[in-house]
Protein backbone atom coordinates (compact mmCIF):
# COMPACT_ATOMS: atom_id res chain seq x y z
CA UNK A 1 0.00 0.00 0.00
CA UNK A 2 1.48 3.22 -1.43
CA UNK A 3 0.59 5.86 -3.06
CA UNK A 4 3.17 4.92 -5.93
CA UNK A 5 3.42 1.53 -7.65
CA UNK A 6 5.83 -0.54 -10.22
CA UNK A 7 4.06 -1.67 -12.85
CA UNK A 8 5.02 -3.40 -16.01
CA UNK A 9 2.56 -2.53 -19.24
CA UNK A 10 2.92 -4.02 -22.72
CA UNK A 11 2.33 -1.07 -24.68
CA UNK A 12 2.15 -1.55 -28.92
CA UNK A 13 4.14 -4.42 -28.37
CA UNK A 14 6.77 -2.77 -26.35
CA UNK A 15 6.92 -3.13 -22.53
CA UNK A 16 7.33 -1.01 -19.96
CA UNK A 17 8.64 -1.11 -16.89
CA UNK A 18 7.52 2.27 -14.83
CA UNK A 19 6.72 3.69 -11.56
CA UNK A 20 3.40 5.88 -11.21
CA UNK A 21 1.49 7.48 -8.33
CA UNK A 22 -1.71 5.03 -8.12
CA UNK A 23 -4.43 7.89 -8.89
CA UNK A 24 -2.93 7.96 -12.41
CA UNK A 25 -5.27 7.51 -15.07
CA UNK A 26 -4.27 5.18 -17.87
CA UNK A 27 -4.83 8.18 -20.61
CA UNK A 28 -1.95 10.14 -18.49
CA UNK A 29 0.39 7.31 -18.43
CA UNK A 30 0.11 6.56 -21.99
CA UNK A 31 0.43 10.67 -22.67
CA UNK A 32 2.98 12.05 -20.13
CA UNK A 33 4.81 8.56 -18.94
CA UNK A 34 5.38 6.87 -22.46
CA UNK A 35 4.72 10.45 -24.38
CA UNK A 36 2.33 8.25 -26.85
CA UNK A 37 -0.06 11.72 -27.32
CA UNK A 38 -2.08 9.85 -29.47
CA UNK A 39 -4.48 9.18 -27.31
CA UNK A 40 -6.67 12.10 -26.92
CA UNK A 41 -8.68 13.37 -23.33
CA UNK A 42 -11.68 14.61 -24.02
CA UNK A 43 -14.19 15.03 -20.96
CA UNK A 44 -12.19 12.69 -18.17
CA UNK A 45 -15.34 11.00 -17.05
CA UNK A 46 -16.05 8.29 -19.94
CA UNK A 47 -18.55 10.36 -22.11
CA UNK A 48 -16.57 11.38 -25.05
CA UNK A 49 -14.75 8.34 -26.22
CA UNK A 50 -11.85 10.14 -27.32
CA UNK A 51 -9.27 8.20 -24.76
CA UNK A 52 -10.49 4.54 -26.02
CA UNK A 53 -7.52 1.93 -26.22
CA UNK A 54 -7.63 -1.40 -26.62
CA UNK A 55 -6.71 -3.29 -23.45
CA UNK A 56 -6.01 -7.05 -23.69
CA UNK A 57 -8.57 -6.95 -27.16
CA UNK A 58 -11.33 -4.88 -25.66
CA UNK A 59 -12.39 -1.12 -26.17
CA UNK A 60 -11.50 0.50 -23.10
CA UNK A 61 -12.15 4.53 -21.63
CA UNK A 62 -8.52 4.65 -20.90
CA UNK A 63 -9.42 7.87 -18.47
CA UNK A 64 -12.01 5.62 -16.20
CA UNK A 65 -8.74 3.17 -15.62
CA UNK A 66 -6.34 3.81 -13.78
CA UNK A 67 -2.56 3.00 -15.02
CA UNK A 68 -1.91 0.51 -11.89
CA UNK A 69 -4.69 -1.41 -13.09
CA UNK A 70 -3.08 -1.91 -16.56
CA UNK A 71 -0.09 -3.85 -15.10
CA UNK A 72 0.84 -7.08 -16.88
CA UNK A 73 -2.03 -5.85 -19.63
CA UNK A 74 -1.58 -5.51 -23.53
CA UNK A 75 -2.62 -2.31 -25.18
CA UNK A 76 -2.98 -0.83 -27.67
CA UNK A 77 -3.56 3.07 -28.95
CA UNK A 78 -3.38 4.42 -32.12
CA UNK A 79 0.26 4.57 -32.57
CA UNK A 80 -0.11 0.68 -32.62
CA UNK A 81 -2.41 0.02 -35.65
CA UNK A 82 0.07 -0.01 -38.60
CA UNK A 83 1.16 -3.23 -39.67
CA UNK A 84 4.74 -4.48 -39.10
CA UNK A 85 5.31 -3.08 -42.34
CA UNK A 86 4.72 0.17 -41.39
CA UNK A 87 0.95 0.57 -43.61
CA UNK A 88 -1.96 1.78 -42.25
CA UNK A 89 -4.30 -0.80 -41.44
CA UNK A 90 -8.07 -0.75 -43.38
CA UNK A 91 -9.77 1.31 -40.78
CA UNK A 92 -6.76 4.16 -40.91
CA UNK A 93 -6.75 3.60 -44.76
CA UNK A 94 -10.91 3.81 -45.31
CA UNK A 95 -10.77 7.16 -42.96
CA UNK A 96 -8.60 8.79 -45.00
CA UNK A 97 -10.23 8.11 -48.26
CA UNK A 98 -13.50 9.05 -46.76
CA UNK A 99 -12.78 12.47 -45.48
CA UNK A 100 -13.77 10.66 -42.33
CA UNK A 101 -12.04 13.02 -39.83
CA UNK A 102 -11.83 17.24 -39.49
CA UNK A 103 -9.81 18.29 -36.86
CA UNK A 104 -8.50 14.78 -35.74
CA UNK A 105 -9.14 14.81 -31.82
CA UNK A 106 -12.05 12.07 -31.74
CA UNK A 107 -10.06 9.98 -34.59
CA UNK A 108 -7.97 7.32 -31.77
CA UNK A 109 -11.31 6.91 -30.33
CA UNK A 110 -13.23 6.40 -33.09
CA UNK A 111 -10.57 3.60 -34.50
CA UNK A 112 -10.40 2.01 -31.69
CA UNK A 113 -14.18 1.39 -30.88
CA UNK A 114 -14.66 0.83 -34.89
CA UNK A 115 -11.75 -1.82 -35.17
CA UNK A 116 -13.37 -3.24 -32.16
CA UNK A 117 -17.06 -3.38 -34.26
CA UNK A 118 -15.67 -5.25 -37.20
CA UNK A 119 -14.16 -8.04 -34.76
CA UNK A 120 -17.23 -8.79 -33.41
CA UNK A 121 -19.40 -8.33 -36.27
CA UNK A 122 -17.61 -8.20 -39.82
CA UNK A 123 -20.68 -6.97 -41.69
CA UNK A 124 -22.53 -4.52 -39.50
CA UNK A 125 -25.05 -2.72 -40.45
CA UNK A 126 -25.74 1.05 -41.21
CA UNK A 127 -28.08 1.34 -37.76
CA UNK A 128 -25.51 -1.22 -36.02
CA UNK A 129 -22.80 1.10 -37.05
CA UNK A 130 -24.50 4.04 -35.60
CA UNK A 131 -24.97 2.24 -32.23
CA UNK A 132 -21.82 0.58 -31.93
CA UNK A 133 -20.09 4.81 -32.24
CA UNK A 134 -23.08 5.79 -30.22
CA UNK A 135 -20.24 6.72 -27.29
CA UNK A 136 -17.77 8.12 -29.38
CA UNK A 137 -18.40 11.90 -30.12
CA UNK A 138 -17.10 14.02 -33.29
CA UNK A 139 -17.78 17.69 -32.43
CA UNK A 140 -16.93 18.89 -36.14
CA UNK A 141 -19.99 16.25 -36.45
CA UNK A 142 -18.67 14.09 -39.14
CA UNK A 143 -20.55 11.52 -38.65
CA UNK A 144 -22.27 10.11 -42.08
CA UNK A 145 -17.99 10.29 -43.11
CA UNK A 146 -17.06 8.01 -40.47
CA UNK A 147 -20.04 5.50 -40.66
CA UNK A 148 -19.11 5.51 -44.88
CA UNK A 149 -15.13 4.63 -44.02
CA UNK A 150 -16.29 1.90 -41.51
CA UNK A 151 -18.69 0.16 -44.29
CA UNK A 152 -15.76 1.23 -46.89
CA UNK A 153 -13.57 -0.99 -43.93
CA UNK A 154 -15.30 -3.65 -43.45
CA UNK A 155 -16.29 -4.31 -47.30
CA UNK A 156 -12.20 -4.05 -47.00
CA UNK A 157 -11.48 -6.85 -44.60
CA UNK A 158 -13.81 -8.88 -45.96
CA UNK A 159 -12.94 -8.98 -49.98
CA UNK A 160 -9.34 -9.59 -47.95
CA UNK A 161 -10.60 -12.43 -46.38
CA UNK A 162 -11.85 -14.10 -49.38
CA UNK A 163 -9.36 -13.03 -51.46
CA UNK B 1 -9.73 16.92 -13.49
CA UNK B 2 -7.75 14.48 -12.25
CA UNK B 3 -8.80 11.62 -9.45
CA UNK B 4 -7.63 13.07 -5.95
CA UNK B 5 -5.44 11.57 -3.50
CA UNK B 6 -5.94 7.90 -2.18
CA UNK B 7 -4.24 4.67 -1.39
CA UNK B 8 -4.59 2.14 -3.55
CA UNK B 9 -5.04 -1.73 -2.54
CA UNK B 10 -5.60 -4.94 -4.89
CA UNK B 11 -6.04 -7.74 -2.67
CA UNK B 12 -5.77 -11.26 -3.83
CA UNK B 13 -8.38 -12.77 -1.78
CA UNK B 14 -12.29 -11.83 -1.03
CA UNK B 15 -11.29 -12.33 2.68
CA UNK B 16 -8.37 -9.70 2.11
CA UNK B 17 -10.68 -7.22 0.67
CA UNK B 18 -13.42 -7.46 3.15
CA UNK B 19 -10.83 -7.38 5.80
CA UNK B 20 -9.69 -3.75 4.57
CA UNK B 21 -13.16 -2.89 3.79
CA UNK B 22 -13.79 -3.59 7.57
CA UNK B 23 -11.39 -1.05 8.64
CA UNK B 24 -13.16 2.36 9.25
CA UNK B 25 -9.94 3.93 9.57
CA UNK B 26 -9.08 2.68 6.19
CA UNK B 27 -12.41 4.67 4.62
CA UNK B 28 -12.01 2.46 1.86
CA UNK B 29 -14.12 2.07 -1.04
CA UNK B 30 -14.53 -0.63 -3.87
CA UNK B 31 -13.26 -0.43 -7.28
CA UNK B 32 -14.66 -2.91 -9.71
CA UNK B 33 -15.32 -1.92 -13.21
CA UNK B 34 -14.87 1.63 -12.30
CA UNK B 35 -17.54 3.18 -14.79
CA UNK B 36 -19.48 5.33 -12.08
CA UNK B 37 -16.77 5.64 -9.50
CA UNK B 38 -13.86 6.59 -11.51
CA UNK B 39 -15.75 10.26 -13.15
CA UNK B 40 -16.72 10.51 -9.53
CA UNK B 41 -13.14 10.55 -8.35
CA UNK B 42 -12.49 12.37 -11.49
CA UNK B 43 -14.86 14.92 -11.18
CA UNK B 44 -13.98 15.03 -7.14
CA UNK B 45 -17.82 14.13 -6.20
CA UNK B 46 -16.29 11.28 -4.56
CA UNK B 47 -13.18 11.21 -2.15
CA UNK B 48 -12.08 7.59 -0.14
CA UNK B 49 -8.87 7.49 1.68
CA UNK B 50 -8.58 4.34 0.09
CA UNK B 51 -9.58 2.47 -2.85
CA UNK B 52 -9.64 -1.96 -2.23
CA UNK B 53 -9.50 -3.35 -6.31
CA UNK B 54 -11.17 -6.45 -6.50
CA UNK B 55 -10.52 -7.07 -10.20
CA UNK B 56 -7.55 -9.78 -8.93
CA UNK B 57 -9.90 -11.78 -7.06
CA UNK B 58 -10.93 -15.21 -8.32
CA UNK B 59 -14.30 -16.37 -8.50
CA UNK B 60 -16.28 -13.37 -8.82
CA UNK B 61 -16.78 -13.22 -12.40
CA UNK B 62 -19.63 -16.52 -12.42
CA UNK B 63 -22.80 -16.14 -13.93
CA UNK B 64 -25.28 -19.65 -12.51
CA UNK B 65 -27.97 -20.24 -14.07
CA UNK B 66 -30.31 -23.27 -11.79
CA UNK B 67 -34.15 -23.91 -12.21
CA UNK B 68 -35.24 -21.07 -10.75
CA UNK B 69 -32.42 -18.14 -10.74
CA UNK B 70 -29.85 -16.64 -12.37
CA UNK B 71 -26.92 -15.53 -10.16
CA UNK B 72 -23.78 -13.12 -11.18
CA UNK B 73 -21.03 -12.62 -9.06
CA UNK B 74 -19.21 -8.83 -8.61
CA UNK B 75 -17.08 -8.95 -11.41
CA UNK B 76 -19.68 -9.99 -14.25
CA UNK B 77 -19.61 -6.79 -16.73
CA UNK B 78 -22.36 -5.97 -18.53
CA UNK B 79 -20.39 -7.27 -21.56
CA UNK B 80 -20.21 -11.02 -20.10
CA UNK B 81 -23.91 -10.40 -19.44
CA UNK B 82 -24.60 -9.71 -23.01
CA UNK B 83 -22.46 -12.52 -24.72
CA UNK B 84 -23.85 -15.00 -22.17
CA UNK B 85 -25.83 -17.85 -23.91
CA UNK B 86 -27.65 -18.54 -20.70
CA UNK B 87 -29.13 -15.38 -20.58
CA UNK B 88 -29.53 -14.82 -24.57
CA UNK B 89 -31.33 -17.88 -24.82
CA UNK B 90 -33.41 -17.61 -21.70
CA UNK B 91 -33.33 -14.51 -19.83
CA UNK B 92 -35.01 -11.68 -22.46
CA UNK B 93 -35.54 -8.95 -19.93
CA UNK B 94 -32.11 -8.79 -19.02
CA UNK B 95 -30.36 -9.25 -22.19
CA UNK B 96 -32.63 -6.56 -23.91
CA UNK B 97 -31.75 -4.20 -21.01
CA UNK B 98 -28.09 -4.49 -21.34
CA UNK B 99 -27.96 -3.35 -24.79
CA UNK B 100 -29.31 -0.33 -23.46
CA UNK B 101 -26.16 0.30 -21.00
CA UNK B 102 -24.23 2.84 -22.03
CA UNK B 103 -21.50 2.09 -24.61
CA UNK B 104 -19.39 -0.76 -25.59
CA UNK B 105 -16.20 0.57 -24.03
CA UNK B 106 -17.85 1.09 -20.83
CA UNK B 107 -20.12 -2.16 -21.30
CA UNK B 108 -16.25 -3.97 -21.28
CA UNK B 109 -15.61 -2.56 -17.69
CA UNK B 110 -18.90 -1.60 -15.84
CA UNK B 111 -20.34 -4.42 -13.95
CA UNK B 112 -23.52 -5.34 -13.25
CA UNK B 113 -23.18 -5.53 -9.15
CA UNK B 114 -21.56 -2.09 -9.44
CA UNK B 115 -24.33 -0.60 -10.79
CA UNK B 116 -26.79 -1.58 -8.69
CA UNK B 117 -24.87 -0.58 -5.86
CA UNK B 118 -24.28 2.86 -6.99
CA UNK B 119 -28.29 2.95 -7.52
CA UNK B 120 -28.69 5.35 -10.28
CA UNK B 121 -32.23 5.86 -10.76
CA UNK B 122 -31.86 6.24 -14.30
CA UNK B 123 -29.56 3.03 -14.43
CA UNK B 124 -30.84 -0.34 -16.28
CA UNK B 125 -29.04 -2.73 -14.02
CA UNK B 126 -31.37 -1.54 -10.61
CA UNK B 127 -34.63 -1.09 -12.30
CA UNK B 128 -34.05 -4.80 -14.13
CA UNK B 129 -33.14 -6.54 -10.30
CA UNK B 130 -36.53 -4.90 -8.49
CA UNK B 131 -38.37 -5.98 -11.51
CA UNK B 132 -37.14 -9.47 -11.80
CA UNK B 133 -37.73 -9.78 -7.44
CA UNK B 134 -33.76 -10.09 -7.42
CA UNK B 135 -31.70 -10.26 -3.89
CA UNK B 136 -28.97 -8.43 -3.52
CA UNK B 137 -26.02 -10.78 -1.72
CA UNK B 138 -24.21 -8.75 0.24
CA UNK B 139 -20.49 -9.88 2.29
CA UNK B 140 -18.70 -7.95 5.01
CA UNK B 141 -15.61 -9.40 7.16
CA UNK B 142 -18.11 -10.31 9.68
CA UNK B 143 -20.17 -12.45 7.46
CA UNK B 144 -22.68 -13.11 4.68
CA UNK B 145 -26.86 -11.23 4.41
CA UNK B 146 -28.89 -10.73 1.66
CA UNK B 147 -31.62 -8.07 1.01
CA UNK B 148 -34.18 -8.05 -1.59
CA UNK B 149 -33.87 -5.53 -4.33
CA UNK B 150 -36.54 -3.30 -3.19
CA UNK B 151 -35.42 -2.80 0.31
CA UNK B 152 -31.42 -2.50 -0.85
CA UNK B 153 -32.28 0.59 -2.79
CA UNK B 154 -32.54 3.48 -0.29
CA UNK B 155 -32.68 6.26 -2.22
CA UNK B 156 -31.04 8.13 -5.09
CA UNK B 157 -27.26 6.90 -5.04
CA UNK B 158 -27.94 5.25 -1.75
CA UNK B 159 -28.26 1.76 -0.67
CA UNK B 160 -28.76 -0.46 2.14
CA UNK B 161 -24.98 -1.28 2.29
CA UNK B 162 -23.11 -0.49 5.60
CA UNK B 163 -20.13 0.56 6.05
CA UNK B 164 -17.41 -2.44 5.75
CA UNK B 165 -20.04 -4.43 3.45
CA UNK B 166 -19.74 -5.10 -0.55
CA UNK B 167 -21.88 -6.26 -3.05
CA UNK B 168 -20.73 -9.60 -3.68
CA UNK B 169 -23.32 -11.12 -5.92
CA UNK B 170 -27.21 -10.63 -7.18
CA UNK B 171 -29.69 -13.44 -7.79
CA UNK B 172 -32.40 -12.98 -10.25
CA UNK B 173 -35.35 -15.15 -10.02
CA UNK B 174 -36.86 -16.48 -13.52
CA UNK B 175 -40.42 -15.26 -13.88
CA UNK B 176 -43.25 -17.99 -14.15
CA UNK B 177 -43.92 -20.13 -17.32
CA UNK B 178 -45.71 -17.83 -20.01
CA UNK B 179 -43.74 -14.76 -19.24
CA UNK B 180 -43.62 -11.82 -21.90
CA UNK B 181 -40.75 -9.12 -20.80
CA UNK B 182 -40.60 -5.95 -22.58
CA UNK B 183 -38.09 -3.20 -21.51
CA UNK B 184 -37.67 0.59 -23.21
CA UNK B 185 -35.86 3.65 -22.55
CA UNK B 186 -35.96 6.87 -23.76
CA UNK B 187 -32.53 8.84 -24.11
CA UNK B 188 -31.09 11.89 -26.13
CA UNK B 189 -28.04 9.43 -27.80
CA UNK B 190 -28.37 5.61 -27.76
CA UNK B 191 -27.12 4.67 -24.16
CA UNK B 192 -27.14 7.70 -22.56
CA UNK B 193 -28.79 8.01 -18.85
CA UNK B 194 -32.85 7.22 -19.85
CA UNK B 195 -34.82 10.32 -19.46
CA UNK B 196 -37.75 7.97 -19.05
CA UNK B 197 -37.75 4.19 -19.29
CA UNK B 198 -39.56 0.83 -18.32
CA UNK B 199 -39.11 -2.85 -17.72
CA UNK B 200 -42.13 -4.89 -17.82
CA UNK B 201 -43.10 -8.71 -17.29
CA UNK B 202 -46.43 -10.06 -17.84
CA UNK B 203 -48.03 -13.84 -16.84
CA UNK B 204 -50.70 -14.60 -19.18
CA UNK B 205 -53.04 -17.49 -19.67
CA UNK B 206 -55.83 -18.09 -21.62
CA UNK B 207 -55.81 -14.40 -22.29
CA UNK B 208 -56.22 -13.17 -18.85
CA UNK B 209 -53.16 -11.36 -17.02
CA UNK B 210 -52.01 -13.91 -14.18
CA UNK B 211 -49.17 -11.38 -12.80
CA UNK B 212 -47.48 -8.16 -13.60
CA UNK B 213 -44.20 -6.84 -12.94
CA UNK B 214 -43.57 -3.16 -13.90
CA UNK B 215 -40.64 -0.89 -13.15
CA UNK B 216 -39.91 2.60 -14.11
CA UNK B 217 -36.66 4.23 -14.59
CA UNK B 218 -35.08 7.70 -14.45
CA UNK B 219 -38.06 9.10 -12.02
CA UNK B 220 -37.77 9.34 -8.44
CA UNK B 221 -35.09 8.18 -5.93
CA UNK B 222 -34.55 4.89 -7.67
CA UNK B 223 -35.85 1.82 -9.49
CA UNK B 224 -39.57 2.79 -8.84
CA UNK B 225 -41.96 -0.63 -8.64
CA UNK B 226 -45.17 0.68 -10.09
CA UNK B 227 -47.46 -1.38 -7.80
CA UNK B 228 -50.70 -0.07 -8.08
CA UNK B 229 -50.29 -0.26 -12.18
CA UNK B 230 -49.57 -3.99 -11.40
CA UNK B 231 -52.69 -4.84 -9.54
CA UNK B 232 -54.72 -3.35 -12.41
CA UNK B 233 -53.63 -5.45 -14.98
CA UNK B 234 -53.41 -8.15 -12.95
CA UNK B 235 -56.38 -10.34 -13.27
CA UNK B 236 -57.27 -8.41 -16.29
CA UNK B 237 -58.31 -9.94 -19.90
CA UNK B 238 -55.89 -8.55 -22.13
CA UNK B 239 -56.78 -10.37 -25.00
CA UNK B 240 -58.55 -9.65 -28.25
CA UNK B 241 -58.07 -5.90 -28.28
CA UNK B 242 -58.77 -5.77 -24.40
CA UNK B 243 -54.93 -4.89 -23.74
CA UNK B 244 -54.98 -0.86 -25.37
CA UNK B 245 -57.43 0.30 -22.51
CA UNK B 246 -55.96 -1.52 -19.88
CA UNK B 247 -52.64 -0.58 -20.47
CA UNK B 248 -53.72 3.14 -20.46
CA UNK B 249 -55.20 2.83 -17.74
CA UNK B 250 -51.81 1.49 -16.21
CA UNK B 251 -50.20 4.37 -17.32
CA UNK B 252 -52.17 6.85 -16.36
CA UNK B 253 -51.93 5.30 -12.57
CA UNK B 254 -47.97 5.41 -13.45
CA UNK B 255 -48.07 8.88 -14.11
CA UNK B 256 -50.29 10.09 -11.41
CA UNK B 257 -47.71 8.30 -9.29
CA UNK B 258 -44.41 9.49 -10.08
CA UNK B 259 -43.07 13.20 -9.23
CA UNK B 260 -40.04 13.51 -11.61
CA UNK B 261 -37.51 15.68 -11.30
CA UNK B 262 -36.93 18.95 -13.46
CA UNK B 263 -33.47 19.11 -15.19
CA UNK B 264 -31.31 20.54 -17.77
CA UNK B 265 -32.60 17.52 -19.87
CA UNK B 266 -35.99 17.63 -19.25
CA UNK B 267 -38.90 19.27 -17.76
CA UNK B 268 -40.84 17.37 -14.98
CA UNK B 269 -44.30 17.43 -17.26
CA UNK B 270 -42.18 15.97 -20.44
CA UNK B 271 -40.56 13.46 -18.02
CA UNK B 272 -43.86 12.53 -16.53
CA UNK B 273 -45.69 12.46 -20.64
CA UNK B 274 -42.61 10.10 -21.23
CA UNK B 275 -43.32 8.09 -18.63
CA UNK B 276 -46.59 6.92 -20.04
CA UNK B 277 -45.23 6.63 -23.20
CA UNK B 278 -42.53 4.19 -22.01
CA UNK B 279 -45.19 2.03 -19.73
CA UNK B 280 -47.16 1.35 -22.85
CA UNK B 281 -44.60 0.86 -24.94
CA UNK B 282 -42.67 -1.93 -22.14
CA UNK B 283 -46.37 -3.62 -21.53
CA UNK B 284 -47.15 -4.13 -25.14
CA UNK B 285 -43.47 -5.66 -26.13
CA UNK B 286 -44.09 -7.79 -23.20
CA UNK B 287 -47.53 -8.68 -24.28
CA UNK B 288 -46.61 -9.79 -27.40
CA UNK B 289 -43.72 -12.10 -26.45
CA UNK B 290 -45.86 -13.48 -24.25
CA UNK B 291 -47.92 -14.47 -27.49
CA UNK B 292 -50.32 -12.09 -27.78
CA UNK B 293 -52.35 -13.43 -24.57
CA UNK B 294 -54.34 -15.69 -26.38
Amino acid sequence: MAREKAIEVTVNGITHRKTVSVRTSLADFLRDHLYLTGTHIGCEHGVCGACTVSVNGKAVRSCLMLAVQADAKQITTIEGLRDENGEWNEMQKAFFENFALQCGYCTPGFLTSAIELLRENPDPSEAEIREYLSGNICRCSGYQAIIDAVQAAAAATRAQRQA
Amino acid sequence: MKAPWFEYYAPATLDEALKMLGDADLDGRVLAGGQSLMPMLNLRVADPAMLVDINGIPGLDGIEENADTLSVGALVRHADILNSPAVRARWPLLAEAVTQVAHPAIRNRGTVCGSVAHNDPAAEAPSILATLDGTVIIASAEGRRELPAEEFSQGMLSTALEPGEMVVGLRYRRPPEGTGSGFVEFARRLGDFAIAGAAALLTMRDGVCERARLTILGMGDGPVRACEAEDMLTGKTLANGAAREAFEAAAAAVKAAVDPAEDVHATSGYRRHLTGVMTIRALEKALARAGGGE
